[in-house]
């Protein structure tokens, strides 16, 4: 690209002359319009029904709100609560483990089966619709099923264990298990995140199997060697949504430990952050409370991803980077 | 592809910005206290929140309604009391007419304000309040002033599964709380067990939410009159330690619950034909369930829950309607809460019962409507012997207790002193805090939340 120069009046020098911003062509314009289009029903969802909200939960987090008089300032009172409030502590410990349980669990489970499913021939439509459909189920009545599969005693789950001599754990009743039980619920869930893996996969170009398998690299070589880089970036993209969907665990947990049916049974150890930020809310009418909580979570997300893209930069291979 | 950095932080951005987005609402503005004019008959629509009403004793008194007042549309959203959904609807300025709820949580939405006082409803209506058995309304009243208008009367009795015993050699009379060493010996003699878990618990003692009946039992009162905690009364402690002894005598906690959660409680085939239990103390709404049972096997029997003297006692349970602050139909609601609790309808409700038992080929097993005179006339006119001897037994119980069912003691902070205890046993139960210790802790929250209703 050359550059015109030209000769300032009087000055003896050569100054460059100011760049003009290049003129999009109309198929440039349409495609921003179409783009737009496109994006706007999220776009106007998320300023009506997040951000608006939001900025509600904001000011209340500075008030004492309890739904029904209204609001009054009481400054930095809440975010003081926070932090001498044993539950908060408890709660948010209570989800870190959750999370640290079923985001590694999460991701390994997902990727095996999309390498399953990779490997199924014709009726790999059949298989990514079955494995998409509990999706689809209202996380309420999984959390019901749940407690019936993973009952300690009757339950199936115990029982294919007790085939292969496991005296399997009271998976609902026992302190100790009760996390570790919210995580195999969760993986209920990972279909959208199989289908996200199966189209890394499908991305990796085949030529880098067929050498690698020439200079007699194995299977396991294979995968760590190629796989696993080549779908890094959808990895990485996974690993945020699914620790922060952790963070907010909220259906299976309420209604496996917290639903009416189950008479106050719940054990401090089965409660998660959102349940309690809920209880403050439309239990004991500390809207403003659980405002504060809110906002103390979105500041621990942010953290995390921010954590999370810091360190995921160093290893992530995009197709195309230099 | 290095571009779709952006996106991923965007996306990850957003949804964690969703973790934030909480309800806010502007006060919902003064709550229409407009009375009920005397005698005017209520139009228009009116809508009703928390009550499921499927059965026939619901439909028949709905109908009543009806047919009293065709003047009201009458659109209820079907479905349990959600403190979720109905806080919303009052905080947004759009609450319904007449809400159903559990009469333990009235004194916490009256302190709150999301419930309006009924007293000029019940003047200038002509409800008799006299007909309602006293320790119901006492629950529906806060600071001598009435918010709720109550209906049914839950009490408990012990309710005996005699196969169980006889297997075990042990009498009816055994099942008893007054001798609590001796409890323990029966429910020793009566527990199996499987591979080191439950095959038979012995006795269960409903916990957690069976508490405040066993605190109760060793002369605590979890919440003194004019609402204050008293969570951690040495003989609650004691209660919470005897129960969690009975329960580590059947396997433990964690076997327990685990088994307990198997059985089938509304089924045909449930945990007594099972052989599952040998004895509990429950509802007496649950007699009507077991009726299912009787062609399974099922042979009942039943002994009164007695305190450590003797004496029959029984936790009190029930609802009540109330009309929630804001309410655009007050005087609709306040018929509607009339009509349902009168006498005139709760016998058009036992008649439609009676209609199904026939129907069935069961029996009555008693109707326990929160009203005094209604329950009275009704057990005049249809409780006969049934020819069953154990629900005979556990009918008469369930009536000798009426008079002395306590319910805990009406509190502003009601709700805060109910998870609070609620929260300790749960933490005693699973051995990660002491008795005393959980007690303890959840006396200083219940306290807590008391002092600052009260200074509000």
């Amino acid at each position: 690209m050359t550059t015109t120069v030209e000769r300032s009046a009087g000055s003896g020098q050569t100054q460059p002359a100011p760049r003009r911003r290049p003129k999009r062509s109309p198929l440039a314009k349409r495609e921003d319009r179409a783009g737009w289009l496109f994006i706007s029903p999220w776009v106007i969802g998320f300023v009506v029904f997040t951000a608006g909200p939001m900025i509600a939960s904001l000011v209340l987090s500075f008030t004492d709100y309890q739904m029904i008089q209204a609001p009054h300032a009481v400054g930095l009172d809440n975010y003081r609560q926070l932090f001498d409030d044993p539950r908060v502590l408890k709660s948010l410990s209570n989800t870190f483990v959750y999370a640290a349980m079923f985001v590694p669990l999460g991701t390994i489970f997902a990727l095996a089966l999309a390498m399953m499913l990779q490997r199924v021939g014709k009726a790999g439509g059949f298989f990514r619709t079955a494995f998409y459909l509990p999706e689809m189920t209202p996380a309420v009545a999984a959390g019901a099923m749940f407690l019936l599969l993973l009952n300690g005693q009757q339950g199936l789950i115990n029982k294919v264990l007790g085939w292969f001599g496991i005296n399997g754990p009271n998976w609902t009743a026992d302190p100790n298990w009760l996390k570790p039980s919210l995580a195999i619920v969760s993986l209920w869930t990972v279909g959208g995140t199989v289908i996200i893996y199966l189209a890394a996969l499908n991305g990796v170009p085949k030529q880098l199997y067929e050498a690698a398998e020439l200079d007699g690299a194995g299977p396991v070589t294979r995968f760590f060697r190629i796989t696993v880089p080549m779908i890094s970036g959808a990895l990485f993209f996974t690993v945020i949504t699914h620790t922060i969907a952790a963070m907010q665990m909220f259906d299976q947990a309420y209604t496996m430990f917290y639903g009416p049916q189950q008479k106050a049974t719940a054990s401090d150890e089965s409660l998660v952050y959102m349940v309690y930020l809920f209880q403050n809310a439309f239990q004991f009418f500390k809207m403003g409370f659980a405002s504060a909580m809110a906002w103390l979570l979105f500041v621990i997300i942010m953290l995390i991803t921010f954590i999370q893209v810091r360190i995921g930069n160093r290893y992530v291979y995009y197709h195309g980077d230099r | 592809m290095k571009h779709l950095r952006l996106p991923v932080v965007l996306a990850a951005g957003a949804l964690a910005l969703t973790a934030c987005a909480g309800v806010g609402k502007k006060d919902a503005g003064g709550g229409s206290s407009d009375q009920s004019s005397a005698g005017s008959t209520p139009t228009g629509t009116l809508k009703v929140m928390g009550f499921g009403g499927d059965d026939e004793v619901a439909q028949s008194r709905v109908t009543a309604f009806k047919t009293a007042f065709p003047g009201v549309t009458v659109q209820n959203n079907k479905g349990d009391f959600d403190a979720q959904q109905f806080l919303t609807a009052v905080s947004s300025g759009n609450p319904p007419d007449v809400v159903y709820m559990d009469r333990k949580l009235v004194g916490t939405y009256a302190a709150k304000g999301a419930i309006q006082p009924l007293d000029d409803c019940i003047k200038n209506n002509g409800i008799d309040t006299t007909q309602y058995r006293e320790a119901a309304m006492n629950e529906v009243k806060l600071k001598d002033k009435t918010y709720g208008i109550p209906e049914f009367y839950g009490v408990s009795t012990n309710l005996i599964s005699v196969p169980a015993l006889k297997s075990a050699g042990v009498a009816v009379s055994d099942i008893q709380t007054a001798d609590w060493d001796k409890l323990e010996q029966t429910v020793k003699k009566l527990y199996k067990a499987k591979n080191g878990r439950p095959a038979r618990i012995g006795f269960d003692p409903k916990m957690p939410e069976f508490f405040p009946l066993w605190a109760m039992a060793n002369g605590a009162e979890l919440v003194k009159p004019g609402g204050a905690p008293n969570l951690n009364d040495p003989k609650a402690v004691e209660a919470l330690q005897y129960t969690i002894k009975l329960i580590n005598d059947q396997g433990g906690w964690a076997n327990f619950k685990t088994f307990r959660d198997t059985f089938d409680l509304f089924g045909a085939k449930n945990q007594f034909t099972k052989d599952q239990l040998a004895a509990f103390p429950i509802e007496n709404w649950y007699l009507n369930v077991l009726l299912d049972s009787r062609p399974n096997g099922l042979q009942l029997q039943s002994t009164p829950f007695t305190d450590r003297q003797g004496k029959p006692i029984s936790m009190l349970g029930g609802s009540a309607w109330v009309v929630p602050k804001g309410a655009k139909n007050p005087n609709a609601a306040c018929q509607w809460a009339k009509t349902m609790t009168s006498i005139a309808t709760w016998h058009k409700a036992a008649e439609a019962r009676m209609q199904t038992v026939a129907k069935d080929k069961t029996f009555f097993t008693g109707l326990f409507t929160g009203n005094k005179v209604a329950d009275d006339e009704i057990k005049a006119q249809y409780l006969k012997p049934t020819g069953d001897a154990g629900f005979d037994a556990a009918i008469k119980n369930c009536y000798d207790v009426l008079e002395t069912a306590k319910p805990l003691n009406p509190s502003p902070a009601g709700a805060e002193i109910d998870a609070a205890w609620q929260s300790a046993v749960a933490k005693a139960l699973a051995g990660s805090a002491t008795p005393q210790a959980a007690l303890d802790q959840a006396q200083a929250d219940a306290k807590a939340a008391y002092d600052k209703v009260s200074q509000g």
